[in-house]
């Protein structure tokens, strides 16, 4: 641009090429996907995982999912009374566990709404299959996820504490000093 | 001059004329490519994909050889030999260093312009004999483009001859001096652009606009066919590349071009190559009546002044 405003003539072609030139000269940001894996954040949606001993069947993420592509079968156990005069307790048993991701839609409501943490994001995503009927997981499969879980990342600096911690303290405190027999 | 000289010289021709397109192609691969900062291919040969255009080449002779029912099929066959061969003739006579040449001709300058002409038909006969209508507009679209820059890119060539007082390639390599670079600055540009326009190389692509005619003179060819037509685009880059070092750039002339004057001819016609794919890659498609207005208003004119100035220089330092 001279003073007046107008450019030179040929300027703009030159800023083409500096700016062809200029993007030559930075390193392209391309990964090479099979030969290098992607680094995904810790929230990342790929696939739910399920960790089966925490599960009750309480059946709240098969109601919660909106396209109902959960399926929960279980059973009462009977756990008999161990002294006498005690009543037999039962207990939930899972008999299976599936998750249809052909028609999951990745809401992740099922997770939020698990109270027992059964249910949890991993960043698995290349588990892709010829045949639309073969994205039904079973629970063996929903729990290999686990091991692709990672810890949740740590928590913002000035961040509030979780009310687990609080509330676990608040019992400590209740409880009385530590070492002192109740 | 033996038959065994003649088959030698022939042989170097036609594998220059084999490999040295693929080298520009794939240096267009990759530098296309990091300019709009990708990294172009990868994987074909496991090193930056240097194989790449093997393997494309690979891809193209196992396709079907089509022929449209309603085309002409003979000219439609025979349209890429005419437009690819006047490549590999025109590369016969550039030299490229003191006696490299595959045959020295007193006409060079005259014979490699006339026959790179020839290789338009090729496009034109593309365009008419595939009954496809993309076709016969991109064929015309070619033939006004190229009546076009012909004028400027011959006038601008016979600046450098009137120059060098010769029509032969060596000869004007030889009477070459370094101040020729400011004294012929306008004929350079003017052939240079030209030339981008001759081979239909963006921003001069429209004839072959993909998002107007498809694929212009080459939408209905497959295979073998195509790639000739790919082939021939590249080696045209390679020819007019050579040419616009030989004629203005000083051919084999540089330090030691005793010794490694070919050297220089190839470097300095890789420069232009680069400066070719560069350029694709900057600019964006000129419009018909842009194209024909900077011709016409622009390009001539200036090769005419070229013209007139190299006859005044000539006088005056005579």
């Amino acid at each position: 641009m001279t003073d007046d405003g107008r450019t030179v003539p040929g300027a703009g072609l030159l800023k083409g090429l500096a700016t062809t030139a200029r993007t030559m000269g930075h390193r392209a940001v391309t990964a090479q996907y099979p030969d290098t894996q992607p680094e995904l954040p810790p929230r990342s949606r790929g696939v739910i995982a399920l960790l089966e001993q925490n599960c009750t069947s309480c059946m709240l993420c098969a109601r919660e999912c909106p396209d109902w592509c959960i399926t929960i079968d279980s059973h009462k156990e009977v756990i008999p009374a161990k002294e006498p005069g005690a009543r037999d307790r039962t207990k939930n048993s899972l008999d299976r566990f599936a998750i249809d991701f052909s028609l999951c839609m990745y809401c992740g409501i099922c997770i939020e709404v698990c109270p027992f943490d059964a249910l949890f994001w991993s960043p698995e995503f290349a588990y892709a299959e010829y045949d639309i009927r073969n994205l039904i997981h079973e629970k063996d499969r929903l729990g290999a996820w686990m091991a692709t879980v990672p810890p949740p990342p740590p928590l913002d600096r000035h961040a509030e504490e979780p009310k687990e911690i609080a509330s676990a303290a608040k019992a400590a405190a209740k409880a009385g000093p530590p070492g002192d027999p109740e | 001059m033996t038959a065994l000289d003649v088959l030698v010289r022939l042989t170097i021709v036609l594998v220059a004329f084999l490999t040295l397109p693929l080298v520009v192609g794939q240096a267009e691969h990759k530098i296309m490519a990091h300019m709009q900062a990708r990294v172009g291919p990868m994987y074909a040969g496991a090193f930056h994909g240097w194989a790449q255009l093997v393997a494309d080449g690979v891809k193209f002779a196992q396709k079907e050889d089509v022929v449209p029912a309603a085309a002409d099929p003979w000219v439609f066959r025979l349209a890429p030999a005419v437009a690819l061969i006047p490549y590999l003739v025109a590369m016969v006579a550039i030299p490229v260093g003191p006696g490299l040449v595959g045959q020295a001709l007193d006409l060079g300058l005259f014979f490699v312009l006339a026959v790179l002409s020839i290789g338009v038909l090729g496009q034109l006969m593309a365009g008419w004999a595939s009954a496809n209508k993309f076709s016969l507009l991109g064929g015309l679209r070619t033939a006004a483009q190229l009546m076009a820059y012909e004028l400027p890119l011959v006038l601008s060539a016979a600046s450098v001859a009137m120059a060098a007082g010769t029509l032969s390639l060596s000869g004007i390599v030889v009477a070459w001096r370094p101040w020729w670079l400011a004294w012929q600055a306008i004929a350079l540009v003017v052939f240079f652009v030209s030339a981008l326009a001759e081979l239909a190389r963006p921003p001069f692509d429209m004839p072959y606009a993909d998002s107007e005619v498809i694929f212009g003179p080459l939408t209905e060819y497959t295979g073998l066919r195509f790639a000739l037509f790919l082939l021939a685009e590249y080696a045209g880059i390679v020819v007019f590349s050579a040419l616009t070092a030989v004629l203005f750039l000083g051919g084999w002339k540089g330090p030691f071009d005793g010794t490694v004057g070919w050297v220089w001819t190839l470097a300095k016609t890789m420069a232009v190559a680069v400066l070719v794919i560069w350029i694709r890659v900057s600019y964006p498609r000129l419009r018909a009546d842009q194209l024909q207005r900077l011709a016409w208003q622009l390009l001539v004119p200036l090769s005419l002044l070229q013209l007139a100035l190299t006859g005044v220089v000539r006088v005056l330092t005579a």
